[in-house]
């Protein structure tokens, strides 16, 4: 049996010793995660590209659901552990789940420091650590009114960047004389204050914060000297503090963080703790670089294996926004022992300093040029004797030497064992190396395999003069993602090329595209098969044999490899009759569940393939046909009841919603598209996070589109008010359409909409009149051939095989 | 070895499968575009899944639970995956395939 490991807290930290554990002692434990914010773990440090809108939420999400999934691991997301028993080993959350530990790891992090000054309760307060913050930040945004940060370090500048970038009014206040002054340097703080102020963020230096005033919900800011600065959004990012309380009361040895040895173990042998919270050797840290070393040596600890400690070693800083480049690395104080070298070029606003000792680097400040900062760390770490090139020390590594100032030929320059990426400790001979041995292409390879350039990316560039030194011409930093290992084109080549070569069947594409694989994969097959029915609809045969088992059979494959069934149910309407013939079938093939799905119909689960066709043949009898329930198609189209019955009911939603999908059902899309059309904007239909909704409103329809419910939420864009029920069927059908013809496959509608940008879409879909009648009827020939029930076919005969074994053998030898 | 008949290359779809259905369980029998043969329990080593809905490509099939992908030619899972699934001895005589009686039985013991 595996012993218990139960970790507190989801963040980068134990995120990143799972990874290191489940490498080196996969079987091991079984894994319980108890994790505060509700959800998995993500990229904490890009939260900045999320805010100013660099980066979406899904694009920094470290392990998705399936991680865990995949790993047998339970994430208890959006429970708090509010105590730690030691004595009967077990932990509790705050909605009461108690989990027993063999070995326990806390890795709670950090909690952002408050002010406590009057009014830091008020609405509209926020700090800045999670994606919480972000969403709120994201919301007051909206307003375009007024923001004060207060901090003027590393988080508070790059929040500060993030709401001015999304239209705020920022202001920045620093108590300090100069920005960052823990990282920087005067003459750098100054630097970096015009910089700042140069994107139209104000900077208040020396500003005191007296109180937080407001009434019901933020106003402004006073400062002690009087200073009113009047703000409906107010961002505390003064600090944060290790979060220990937990540990604190289950009496663990607690200083400023919970104090472990070098091995990460606490004062409790069964206990662990490492990140922000932990403190060792007299230190805590707020940098991930030091939180992942932590991570490979507590995963060591845990699995037993190489006797790896904790080492302390200073972390470059970077600021992440984008066109303001700085690099702070060790100690710049000034000393009697110390020499420093400067270099500033006013005019292209430069500034370089160098701190010596002994002719050793200790520290490193650079502002404006950061490309040699991983030589002067590399320098410093290796305490390398400088005196010989010291005339030219400052200009950087290609003035060493006679080696010309070629960005390339620096990279080339670099040792071996030069670090790249500071946040998880990769060398530049680990990066070669896995280019060559493992046949890397690009920086998303390098990502996955060495995990450089994929924390907080400022290493992106020489990652990928390394991937242009290491391969030469064969690296093309655009290069598309190949659809599969079959080929080294991307979906929209494959698209494009279906069309304008005229190619009809997978054959075709594979011969005239130059498929590397005699018939491709499981990814190619379908892909290939839905962009031909698309493009070719009277001509192409769709080949079932590419075809998930669902859409080959029909139905949904289950676990246990029985089949469910889902008949449409138009728009969710249905009728006495209807219930009574899904009672008769259930009772006839002693279908163990039937249950009302999410989407306004019912499920019927756990059928014997080989019944499946009697199955449809007694409900086809009662005027069914297949609900889709497994297509890349049209699913459902939710309604509420409407003008029909409702008092507040303003067009008739129900009536639309199975119009919409008598009209549409049985097309085949890129994704599944799932519709609702709502009566009012109460919204009962819950139309504004679908794929396509319709809000009636007094004056007509709204029509929405790019909403999605599933592995994100995310709310619809609207795409315009139509006036009567026959224009909102064709803006639908139109737009539906065109997203058929350019999406890829399996992009859902959000996805491809923000790809190509909801402007174009309204442009072709709302404003050309001539664009959309086109989509419309190229929609409506497709629908010519689409529109067969699949069940029916089958109850007529259609690969009646599919549905038998084609022989059984040995029962008579087994009954003797 | 004693073989026993299961049908005819025609009744299984190029690049598909169909099973034979024996006490001990179904036993997936795959035809490949080129028109080989093969016989494999129908019994994925991830978790159970019948790898005869899976989609055949090459001399293999991606299980239609969680995309394992398994060779026909070894049973094994191919890739980063790890684990393997019975192959069963398989003749072709003209448009009939037959399959070894032994390795049934052997299934049962
Ligand atoms: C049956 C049902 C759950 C239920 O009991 O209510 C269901 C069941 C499944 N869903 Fe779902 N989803 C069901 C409503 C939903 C909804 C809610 C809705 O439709 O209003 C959502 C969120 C909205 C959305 O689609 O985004 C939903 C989001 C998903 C997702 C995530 C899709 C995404 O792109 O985010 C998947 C995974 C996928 O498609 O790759 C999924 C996949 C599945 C699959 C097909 C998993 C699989 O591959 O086997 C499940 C099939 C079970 C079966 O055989 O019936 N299901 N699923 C619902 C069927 C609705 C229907 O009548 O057709
Ligand atoms: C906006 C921002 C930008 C940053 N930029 C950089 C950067 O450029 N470079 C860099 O190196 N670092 C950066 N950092 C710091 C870096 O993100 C952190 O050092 C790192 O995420 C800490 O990891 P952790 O695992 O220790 O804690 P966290 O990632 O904070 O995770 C702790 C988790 O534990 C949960 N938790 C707490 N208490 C409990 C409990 N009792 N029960 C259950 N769960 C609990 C919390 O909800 C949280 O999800 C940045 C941080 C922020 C906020
Ligand atoms: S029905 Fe949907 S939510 Fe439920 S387990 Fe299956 S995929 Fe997940
Ligand atoms: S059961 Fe086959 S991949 Fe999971």
């Amino acid at each position: 049996m595996s012993e218990k490991l139960v970790i507190i807290g989801n963040g980068m930290a134990p995120g990143r010793m799972l990874e290191h554990l489940l490498e080196a002692a996969p079987d091991r434990y079984a894994v319980t995660i108890f994790n505060a914010e509700p959800r998995v773990n993500y990229d904490r440090i890009m939260l900045s590209p999320v805010l100013s809108g660099e980066k979406a939420f899904e694009e920094i999400v470290i392990h998705g659901d399936g991680w865990y999934i995949k790993h047998g691991i339970t994430l208890y997301k959006g429970h708090r552990i509010v105590a730690i028993d030691r004595e009967a080993k077990t932990v509790t959350s705050d909605h009461g789940v108690t989990e027993s530990y063999d070995r326990l790891v806390i890795a709670t992090g950090s909690v952002p420091f408050i002010i406590p000054v009057p009014g830091k309760d008020l609405p509209g307060v926020l700090t800045y650590r999670d994606l919480d913050d972000v969403n709120a930040m994201l919301l007051a945004a909206q307003s375009r009114a007024k923001a004060v940060v207060i901090g003027g370090g590393l988080l508070g500048l790059e929040a500060a960047a993030g709401l001015k970038e999304r239209g705020m009014d920022v202001t920045v206040l620093h108590v300090m004389p100069t920005l960052m002054e823990r990282q920087l340097d005067p003459a750098a703080g100054y630097l970096l204050q015009k910089a700042v102020e140069a994107r139209g963020i104000k900077v208040m230096a020396k500003a005191n914060t007296k109180a937080i005033f407001g009434n019901g919900k933020v106003e402004g800011v006073e400062l002690m000297d009087g200073t009113i600065i009047p703000a409906t959004l107010v961002v505390m990012a003064v600090g944060i503090r290790p979060s220990t309380a937990l540990a604190k009361e289950a009496g663990l040895e607690v200083n400023r963080g919970i104090v472990v040895d070098d091995r990460m173990r606490t004062s409790d042998p069964a206990i662990m703790a490492l990140g922000e919270c932990a403190e060792v050797g007299g230190h805590v840290y707020g940098l991930v670089a030091p939180l992942y070393e932590m991570a490979r040596v507590a995963a060591a600890g845990l699995a037993d294996g190489e006797d790896r400690r904790f080492v302390h070693s200073d972390t470059p800083t970077k600021l992440k926004v984008t066109g303001i480049d700085l690099y702070s690395l060790g100690d710049f104080a000034d000393g009697e022992d110390r020499e420093e070298i400067i270099l500033r070029d006013a005019s292209a606003g430069i500034y370089k300093r160098v701190v010596l000792q002994d002719n050793r680097i200790i520290g490193t400040v650079l502002f404006g040029e950061t490309a040699d900062g991983a030589w002067f760390n590399d320098l410093k770490k290796k305490a390398t004797d400088i005196s010989e090139m010291r005339d030219t020390l400052i200009f950087g590594q290609a003035f060493q030497g006679g080696a010309s100032s070629d960005p390339l030929a620096a990279v080339a320059a670099l040792a071996d064992d030069a670090e790249i990426c500071g946040c998880n400790g990769v060398c530049k001979g680990k990066i070669t190396g896995a280019i060559t041995v493992k046949g890397l292409t690009g920086l998303d390879d390098v990502r996955g395999h060495t995990k450089a350039s994929a924390s907080c990316g400022s290493c992106t560039g020489l990652v990928e003069q390394l991937l242009k030194l290491t391969l030469g011409e064969a690296y093309n930093p655009a290069a598309v993602q190949p659809m599969c290992g079959c080929t080294s084109l991307g979906h929209d080549d494959v698209r494009r090329l279906i069309k304008a070569k005229g190619l009809k069947t997978i054959p075709a594409v594979m011969q005239e595209l130059e498929w590397k694989t005699s018939c491709g994969c499981a990814k190619c097959r379908p892909a290939l098969n839905y962009y031909l029915v698309c493009d070719w609809p009277d001509q192409y045969a769709d080949d079932y044999q590419s075809r998930f088992i669902n859409e080959r059979v029909h139905a949904n494959i289950q676990k246990d490899g029985t089949y469910s069934v889902v008949p449409r149910m138009w728009g969710g309407v249905t009728s006495a009759a209807e219930l009574r013939a899904i009672a008769d079938v259930v009772d006839k093939f002693e279908i163990p569940m039937v249950k009302v799905t999410g989407g306004q119909r019912i499920d019927m689960l756990g059928i014997r393939k080989e019944d499946l066709p009697a199955v449809w043949s007694d409900l086809g009898k009662a005027g069914f046909v297949s609900g889709h329930a497994y297509a890349k198609g049209l699913r459902t189209v939710k309604t509420c009841v409407g003008t029909d019955w409702c008092r507040f009911g303003t067009q008739d939603s129900t009536g639309l919603g199975i119009r919409i999908e008598k009209f549409m059902w049985g097309s085949w899309t890129p994704a599944k598209v799932k519709m609702a059309v709502s009566g009012c904007p109460r919204n009962c239909a819950e139309a504004t996070c679908k794929d396509v909704g319709v809000v009636c409103v007094e004056s007509g329809y709204e029509i929405h589109f790019a909403g999605a419910a599933g592995l994100d939420i995310k709310g619809t864009e609207v795409l315009g008010l139509v006036k009567t029920e026959d224009e909102a069927l064709e803006v639908i059908v139109a737009l539906v359409q065109m997203y058929r013809e350019q999406a890829r496959y399996l992009e859902r509608i959000y996805k491809w909409a923000k790809r190509i940008g909801t402007a174009e879409i309204k442009r072709q879909i709302l404003d050309d009149g001539e664009k959309r009648k086109v989509y419309y009827q190229r929609f409506v020939f497709s629908q010519k051939f689409a529109q067969v029930d699949p069940w029916s076919e089958r109850v007529s005969g259609k690969d009646k095989h599919e549905f038998r074994p084609m022989a059984s053998v040995g029962f008579a030898e087994a009954a003797e | 070895m004693t073989w026993i008949a299961i049908g005819a290359i025609a009744d299984i779809p190029p690049r598909g499968a169909r099973c034979v259905a024996t006490p001990q369980g179904k036993i997936a029998v795959f035809r490949t575009a080129d028109d080989q043969v093969f016989a494999i329990d129908d019994h994925c080593p991830h978790k159970g899944g019948p790898l005869s809905q899976g989609i055949v490509h090459g001399a293999a099939v991606t299980c239609p639970l969680h995309n394992w992908v398994i060779s026909l030619e070894t049973g094994k899972a191919l890739g980063a995956d790890e684990g393997s699934v019975r192959t069963l001895p398989l003749k072709v005589e003209g448009e009939r395939i037959f399959i070894a009686l032994e390795a049934l039985a052997s299934k049962a013991a």
